[in-house]
């Protein structure tokens, strides 16, 4: 059913992502790339995936293919004071999904028990009116099986209980370098996750589009380029009273050292 | 918006279709027009191939055209199942209507009930296609209140051009339909007219600053896309027409939509009852013609607002 679940479940699996700290490596985006290849939409066709070139012969040759995960990297704000910011962006498993009501054939929905959107490439006519229907294109068309597909939140990884369950994470969330993605029930309050977001003043992307999104994302820190807003004094008064302790005790020695300390300390 | 060929031909083919069985529906059952046999062949024809034409044309973009049976379940959420089960409802009261018009000669009574049952799916199903692009708030000028009325509009003229050749050529009140293929024209255009101007004065749905929840930091602008070249999303909603194309493309759906078929429809009301058939089929074919310039606009002039991850600053 193309219909929202009645009674929304209490659990919302989804991701937070850190602003702050992403690189902008692309590393989850390939991860994710490589274990949906493989799993539950399996494959994410590539088309002329060893072209080099954007069109050949008057042909669209360029490299491209299905993600579930892509990566932007902004610019925001002018001069000395502008920020860069690498952005991840993929499905949001949104409260108010509209990809999901405007599926005609049921193919869409979302999941009770979790939030959980997801796509069934069994009944999916390929009308390709969900992606339409998304603000976040995270819906991504594969012309060659002629169905939708999207980001699973990897179902396949966090309900599997053949991997470990230190695994039993989304594969974009595994593979992090840095640590800038979580994952977790952001329907829970106290959930780390929740936490986190309550903490850093997590946000929602368009949320003057209403759809709810429940994946968080976590704004850059404010900039630091005083060194009051590295409390550096502080640290500094600090080092130099622990150094003035110290000092003392060398200077009552004896020998070449203490003679070159003497001298240097004039 | 990427302006899908199979989708344009739909809306158009089905619209005029669907605008025409609504004329046949209430003409026949009201006695304006003649409930003869080439009258019915030849509008049946007329009407069941638009539709049927733009109706097979429509799965055409569909990944699976074989499985579109289960695009009627969800008519609870979906306006396109809605659309889909419309259509296919409309084919029992129209099919009935045109055996009793065709084969017994009868278009009143109880085959009247029908035509007028047919005339209802009709405005049933136009209303569903047009909501389909209503309701999705992601794209603002589709999310207007004139589309709904647009889509009505042009159905209703394109299908009044249709009827009016009719009956210059087999009969009928041709005065009346004259008249109203070019006030239907007339109001077509003040609709668009007016949708055009406000969606140009329209606030945007989304910009990049709302869109990545940066918008505090200053001006967000896109550094780095994330693919070299263009992915699906970008390939079906980033399509783009510049600006001095859409205006003179607005210019060209303007002259053959409205203002060639006014004065082709001016010259059959001038001319003596019946003697109107080349100018009013030259009508039909300019409005029909002027009609589809629309859609691919009503396409191509449409901005998502998933755009504004990919350099736009508003959609």
């Amino acid at each position: 059913m193309t219909s929202l679940p009645e009674t929304a479940g209490a659990r919302k699996l989804g991701l937070v992502i850190d602003l702050d700290i992403c690189v902008g490596c692309h590393a989850c985006a390939v991860n994710c790339k490589e274990w949906n290849a493989g799993g539950h939409s399996a494959p994410l066709t590539d088309w002329n995936a060893y072209s080099g070139t954007e069109i050949e012969d008057g042909e669209d040759a360029g490299a491209w293919g299905v993600w579930f995960n892509r990566i932007h990297t902004f610019e925001a704000g002018e001069g000395a004071a502008s920020r860069t910011v690498h952005f991840p962006r993929s499905c949001l498993h949104c409260e108010q999904p509209a990809c999901v009501t405007v599926c005609p054939t049921g193919a869409s929905y979302k999941r009770e028990e979790d939030g959980i959107v997801l796509v069934n490439p069994d009944t999916c006519i390929g009308c390709k009116l969900c992606s339409w229907a998304c603000p976040y294109g995270a819906r991504e068309y594969d012309y060659t099986d002629g169905v939708m597909k999207k980001c699973t939140l990897c179902i396949d990884r966090i309900y599997n209980e053949n991997l470990e369950e230190v695994d039993r994470v989304p594969a974009c969330v595994s593979t992090c370098p840095v640590g800038a993605r979580h994952f977790g029930d952001l329907g829970d309050p106290d959930s780390s996750v929740s936490r986190l977001v309550a903490e850093r003043d997590g946000y929602d992307l368009m949320p003057e589009m209403g759809y709810k999104p429940v994946n968080k994302y976590l704004p850059p820190r404010p900039r630091r380029d005083s060194d009051g807003d590295y409390d550096a004094p502080t640290r500094l008064e600090q080092l130099a009273a622990e150094a003035a302790d110290t000092v003392p005790a060398n200077a009552g020695g004896s020998g070449l050292l203490a003679w070159v300390d003497a001298m240097l300390s004039r | 918006m990427h302006p899908a060929s199979s989708v344009i031909f739909f809306t158009t083919a089905s619209g005029a279709g669907y605008g025409l069985l609504f004329l046949l529906g209430l003409a026949g059952s009201g006695g304006l027009v003649p409930a003869s046999l080439a009258f019915g062949l030849v509008g049946f024809t007329i009407a069941f191939g638009l539709i049927t034409a733009g109706l097979v044309a429509s799965t055409f973009h569909l990944g699976h055209p074989e499985r579109a049976w289960r695009a009627m379940s969800q008519w609870r959420s979906s306006w396109l199942s809605r659309e889909g089960v419309a259509a296919v409802l409309t084919y029992v009261p129209a099919g009935l209507f045109a055996v009793g018009w065709v084969f017994l000669s009868d278009a009143r009574g109880i085959w009247g009930v029908f035509g007028i049952l047919a005339a209802a799916g009709a405005v049933a199903t136009v209303v569903c296609t047009a909501m389909i692009y209503a309701s999705l708030k992601t794209i603002r000028q589709w999310h207007h209140p004139l589309v709904l009325p647009g889509y009505l509009v042009l159905a209703l003229y394109t299908g009044a051009l249709w009827m009016a050749l009719l009956t210059q050529a087999f009969g009928g009140a041709a005065d009346v339909f004259l008249w109203l293929a070019l006030l239907a024209g007339l109001a077509a255009a003040g609709v668009k007219a007016a949708y055009w101007q406000s969606v140009r004065d329209q606030r945007p749905a989304a910009t990049s600053g709302s869109a990545t929840g940066l918008g505090a930091l200053g001006t967000v602008r896109l550094l780095d896309g994330p693919s070299t070249s263009k992915n699906f999303v970008m390939r079906e909603m980033g399509y783009r027409i510049g600006r001095k194309h859409a205006q003179r493309l607005r210019q060209i759906a303007g002259v053959l939509g409205l203002a060639a078929p006014a004065v082709l429809l001016v010259i059959a009301i001038l001319l003596p009852n019946g003697s109107g058939t080349i100018p009013v089929f030259l009508a039909a074919l300019s409005g029909s013609a002027g009609v589809v310039v629309e859609r691919w606009l009503f396409f191509a002039e449409a901005t998502h607002v998933v755009t504004t991850y990919y350099g736009a600053e508003a959609a």
